[in-house]
């Protein structure tokens, strides 16, 4: 009853939303297996196995899976299977490429992004951009499962000591080739995992009024998100979209500022522990998700939060 | 070069959806429906090759109740040229789907198929790859802009990480992301001569695919509502309720 956890990282360092994976897998069975397929990824094979809920690691070193290029990684996704009930992976960008390859090869209707593990066969998903939640009961033999991160606690990095197999690559169909990956370099915290989301949307007007937002990220230590509607109108790359098709975000503390509150930013944002409104329109629908909302131009609004920030002898960090 | 582009008919995007009491899904009657957003970008993208000269023609697919010609219709309007309905009238999910457009697929013989990179109903996110590993085939997922060549297609795709750019062969599945493209409007002259365009009609069953669900719903239910919160009259107010009453900062 083992589960087989796909790990996503960038050869050298795990990525975080693994650990969440892992957690979520460890609800599924405690029998935790992960594969970290890579090139040159030893750091991040022992990594993994010093986490305390990895029972072992499958350790697959290949040029080909540098790039996790989908057509290369699920052929050896599917055959790794073979020994495994539930294969598991995360609900981002990384784990939505290639599950779906692995469940079609091994003829599985995948459950995606699932907030709950109910039992080793039950979940619960939010359809519907997350305005509805739906249990599901997955009657394939084996499972193909995607989780969403930010609905479990990351597991504990360190005190395990797991086994490391080494295990060999398989053939690739060289129909695809990696040409090159733009990342926006920050130094704020990351978005998915930020206890503090400061938000900018289309009312900030600009790419350049985005800096009322950031200036308020960084005396926070907060990550930057952003509405569909700025990222569509060029003010923030796409990488800082909060919503239905961007990312979801779950911090203490979620500040939107110029944002409406279409149904699909809400899905991003809306299970935050605290929300703050900030926008002009006291009719706005972010405001029925707000735990406090300001009704205000945010021009005048935003100058006068960071200079009552600067007025705080302290911020949490 | 041919173009298959499949379409979904959704609930309208901007629709709130309302939870059926006994749990067994959410309400549809009367309900406004649409085609679903993404899949508007990749009939977009299709009929803008077709007119760049490099795609000779495009046709359109959808999947499910008579009411879904309404969703190829639409796509006809704009610059599709056939349509294709392949009627079903109970929910099959991305795998049974992916099973479809296969057979589709090597019906049609066409050099990409083009689709939306999840549908916003069951936000699945699943049938692009899955057709492309039946197919064996590449992929080109969450798709915000292509560059087709001769023998293969440049795609940049939008990641978690920010914008990755990929060269895959073709035959090729591309799944769209919604900053592709702007997707038109169907004039009236054109919405009168899409009703003119050949629309093939195939039975589901007729495909001898195996479309059992493997997943049951056991029920659907509204998320836990959030407490009704309090508008502060100032930043001072907001600031001290958020150190004092909150404790976040």
């Amino acid at each position: 009853m083992s589960v087989l956890l796909i790990a996503e990282h960038d050869n050298s360092k795990l990525k975080p939303f693994t650990l969440n994976a892992i957690t979520a897998a460890s609800k599924i069975d405690s029998d935790v297996h992960v594969l970290v397929a890579g090139a040159n990824c030893e750091n991040v094979t022992k990594e993994v196995a010093s986490v305390p809920l990895v029972k072992k690691v499958l350790w697959c070193d290949s040029p080909n899976y540098q790039n996790y290029l989908p057509e290369n990684l699920a052929p050896l996704v599917t055959k790794t299977a073979e020994k495994y009930d539930h294969i598991v992976a995360s609900a981002n960008t990384f784990g939505k490429n290639f599950m779906p390859r692995v469940a079609a090869a091994l003829d599985i209707s995948q459950v995606s992004d699932i907030i709950k593990v109910s039992s080793p066969d039950t979940f619960i998903r939010p359809i519907y951009a997350g305005n509805a939640f739906a249990t599901v009961k997955s009657n394939d033999k084996k499972k193909c499962v995607t989780i969403r991160p930010t609905s479990f606690d990351p597991a504990e990095k360190n005190g395990g000591s797991a086994q490391v197999e080494k295990i060999e690559a398989v053939d690739v169909p060289n129909t695809s080739k990696f040409i090159k990956r733009e990342e926006t370099k920050s130094e704020r915290p990351e978005l998915g995992t930020a206890r503090i989301v400061v938000s900018g949307g289309r009312g900030l007007e600009s790419g350049e009024n985005f800096k009322l937002i950031t200036d308020i990220a960084d005396k926070l230590n907060a990550a930057v998100g952003a509405s569909r509607a700025a990222v569509d109108a060029g003010y923030i790359s796409n990488d800082h979209q909060v919503g239905q098709t961007g990312k979801v975000v779950v911090p203490d503390l979620y500040i939107a500022v110029g944002i409406s509150g279409a149904i699909q930013h809400l899905a991003g944002m809306k299970e935050s522990k605290i929300i703050v409104a900030i926008n002009k329109d006291g009719e706005a629908p972010i405001f029925s998700v707000a735990d406090y909302g300001l009704e205000a131009d945010l021009f005048k609004a935003l100058p006068e939060f960071l200079a009552e920030l600067n007025k705080l002898n302290t911020i949490q960090k | 070069m041919k173009i298959l582009v499949a379409v979904k008919r959704v609930i309208d995007y901007n629709v709130q959806i309302r939870v059926k009491e006994d749990g067994s899904g959410v309400h549809t009657d009367n309900v406004k429906m649409s085609t679903n957003p993404p899949d508007d970008n990749a009939v977009e993208e299709s009929v803008k090759l077709k007119e760049s000269g490099k795609v000779k023609e495009v046709v359109a697919i959808s999947i499910g109740e008579d009411k879904a010609q309404e969703t190829i219709r639409k796509a006809l309007a704009v610059g599709a040229d056939k349509g294709i309905h392949v009627k079903a009238d109970n929910y099959i999910e991305p795998l049974g789907i992916a099973k479809i457009l296969k057979k589709i697929v090597e019906k049609e013989k066409p050099d990409m198929v083009f689709l939306g990179k999840q549908a916003i109903d069951d936000d699945c996110n699943q049938t692009g790859q899955m057709l492309a590993a039946m197919l064996n085939w590449p992929q080109a997922t969450f798709t915000s802009k292509v560059n087709l060549k001769d023998k293969s297609v440049e795609i940049v795709r939008e990641i978690d990480e920010g914008l990755e750019t990929i060269e895959v062969n073709l035959p090729a599945v591309v799944s769209c992301d919604l900053r592709l493209n702007e997707p038109r409007f169907a004039s009236l002259p054109n919405i009168m001569k899409a009703k003119k365009k050949p629309m093939e009609q195939i039975n589901a069953k007729d495909l001898r695919v195996d479309l059992t669900n493997r997943i049951q719903q056991i029920k659907v239910e509204e998320p836990p509502k959030r407490k009704a919160g309090i508008k502060v009259a100032n930043v001072a107010e907001l600031v001290s309720k958020l150190k004092n009453e909150a404790k976040v900062l």
